[in-house]
């Protein structure tokens, strides 16, 4: 169970998150929806210590997470980022072990000596996102969609309780984009991880999320299952968007639903 | 404007001043390599009427005396061991340093500004002025030189590092950070893959200039083939010197074509 409660953040005085209250639970597939400049990457790099937030926390199964900067060792958060981010001259294995590495030596890394133990939780890693095969290649021989499971496996490598993915898909092509997402899905339910994935997509939102968080502002505008997304909170999360094909990925609803009016007058005030 | 048929399409300078501007900085311009040129005593006639000496000078080589080949290989290959060792410790110097010049690994930007004003001023003397002081120092030989040149290519090697570390990709370091890798290890893993193909190539690179600078080393007593050229001439013997030169010529030459070979590996 991760809880981060009243999270602040503002860059140069702009505010960019404005108190963000949100909990995930073990295994739940949480879906951060906005539009580029909402806050999304800063909530991110705030809960995993990329950035130090103004105010808040994060907790995690009953701990509150040191985000100090600088703070080595085994973290519970891990992190896939949008361009993967692998070093492209290094193994696909070494890559892997990164995620397992904040706990090895210094000196015995250096000389290329892993712990047995380790190398196996790696080479796991990958064989959940069936790269296995790929363990020797080179970073920068995979195609994109393989540098992201790499990605994954090096997430998973850490033995998370959260995975936070800032648009892993948002460089990949559709079909592949479909397998990544497929994959972290997988880990997410077969492992128990709570994953909080940042999309900008709403049909991937809505095929994936068990849940989706709408946020703009940097506020929380919108927290519910994916079919209680409306056109008209789409609309609200992205101002101005003019796009017919939306309704078509939502799920069809009756016409009125007056639960959602009150939400939607917060978060327009 | 126009000629005949010809019309002269230039574009208007853009500046505050117009072609005005244009006019006194040409003229600024022109101003000043006069002056250069008459402190250089740069003269036509001088070079005309040196030709013939300079061509006694060049009759006066030929041939090349083979037979100096003898004493010559032994400061050739010296010069050759002096530039390798010279080109090692640079690096060894270089790379402790390297880390505190690159913008964005750099503690501070005060610790940055020092390091690089540090390595500007070991670039900024000249391999023979160290090797002058350092034979000083140490005395006449060899390792005079090899100092010589470690101090002033660590200048080189340093800047050199420092701005490959500056333009890694750091995505990946993030990812180094959100794992909780300490810094030795993000280094090791992060950094030194992207930079290692251009810091060798930086390496080779410096010791094709340092086998270039060793053989002229000599000519103060810090060892190598250059104490041999510069005897030849005091002595007149000019075939000798030639043979020198030659060789010489044959060692940058070769130096040059493995280093680039090499570079061209890596990369």
């Amino acid at each position: 169970m991760i809880k981060i409660e009243g999270l602040k953040k503002s860059y140069a005085g702009r505010p960019v998150l404005q108190g963000i209250d949100l909990s995930v639970k073990a295994g739940e597939f949480l879906v951060v929806l906005g539009p580029s400049g909402a806050g999304k990457s800063t909530l991110l790099r705030c809960i995993n210590g990329l950035a130090l937030p103004d105010a808040g926390r994060t907790v995690i199964d009953g701990k509150v997470l040191d985000l100090k900067r600088g703070t080595r060792g085994k973290r519970p958060v891990a992190m896939i980022f949008q361009h993967h981010n692998l070093v492209k001259r290094l193994s696909v294995l070494k890559n892997v072990l990164v995620g397992r590495m904040a706990g090895l030596s210094s000196f015995l890394s250096m000389l290329q000596l892993f712990p047995r133990q380790d190398v196996a939780i790696a080479l796991d890693c990958l064989a959940r996102v069936e790269l296995a095969q790929k363990a020797n290649s080179r970073g920068d021989q995979l195609s994109g969609g393989e540098q992201q499971r790499v990605g994954i496996a090096r997430a998973l490598a850490q033995q998370p309780a959260v995975i936070l993915c800032d648009e892993p898909v948002a460089s990949l092509d559709p079909k592949t984009s479909r397998i990544v997402l497929g994959y972290l899905k997988a880990i997410c339910k077969e492992e128990g991880i709570a994953v909080i994935c940042n999309l900008h997509q709403v049909d991937y939102a809505v095929e994936f999320g068990e849940r989706i968080v709408g946020l703009s502002g940097g506020r929380v505008v919108f927290d519910d299952t994916p079919d209680n997304l409306t056109s008209e909170i789409v609309h609200q999360i992205y101002p101005g968007l003019e796009d017919p094909g939306i309704a078509r990925v939502l799920k069809p609803r009756p016409a009125s639903q007056p639960v959602l009016a009150p939400m939607i007058a917060t978060a327009t005030a | 404007m126009s000629f005949g048929t010809l019309q002269l399409v230039l574009r208007p300078p853009q500046g505050r001043f117009g072609w005005w501007g244009v006019g006194s900085i040409t003229l600024a311009a022109l101003v000043f390599l006069w002056w250069a040129a008459l402190g250089s005593q740069i003269n036509a006639s001088n070079l005309w009427n040196g030709i013939p000496y300079m061509v006694d000078f060049l009759v006066r080589m030929m041939p090349p005396n083979p037979e100096f080949l003898e004493r010559l290989w032994r400061p050739a290959l010296e010069s050759l061991q002096v530039a390798v060792w010279g080109t090692l410790l640079g690096v060894v110097i270089a790379l402790p340093v390297c880390f505190f010049a690159a913008r964005n690994l750099s503690p501070s930007p005060v610790v940055f500004h020092a390091t690089r004003q540090l390595l500007n001023c070991m670039r900024g003397i000249n391999e023979i002025i160290l090797a002058l002081i350092f034979v000083a120092a140490i005395g006449l030989g060899p390792f005079a030189g090899v100092l010589a040149l470690a101090i002033h290519g660590a200048g080189m090697l340093g800047k050199f590092f420092a701005e490959a570390m500056e333009d890694i990709d750091e995505g990946p370091l993030e990812a180094f950070r959100s794992a909780g890798v300490g810094p030795f290890k993000t280094f090791f893993f992060g950094v030194l893959p992207q930079v290692l193909p251009t810091w060798l190539g930086t390496i080779f690179y410096r010791l094709e200039t340092n086998v270039r600078q060793s053989t002229v080393l000599g000519m103060v007593g810090a060892g190598g083939i250059g104490f041999e050229l510069v005897s030849s001439m005091k002595l007149f013997k000019y075939q000798d010197t030639a043979t020198c030169i030659l060789v010489i010529l044959a060692m940058v030459l070769i130096a040059d074509l493995v280093s680039s070979r090499v570079r061209a590996l890596i990369r």
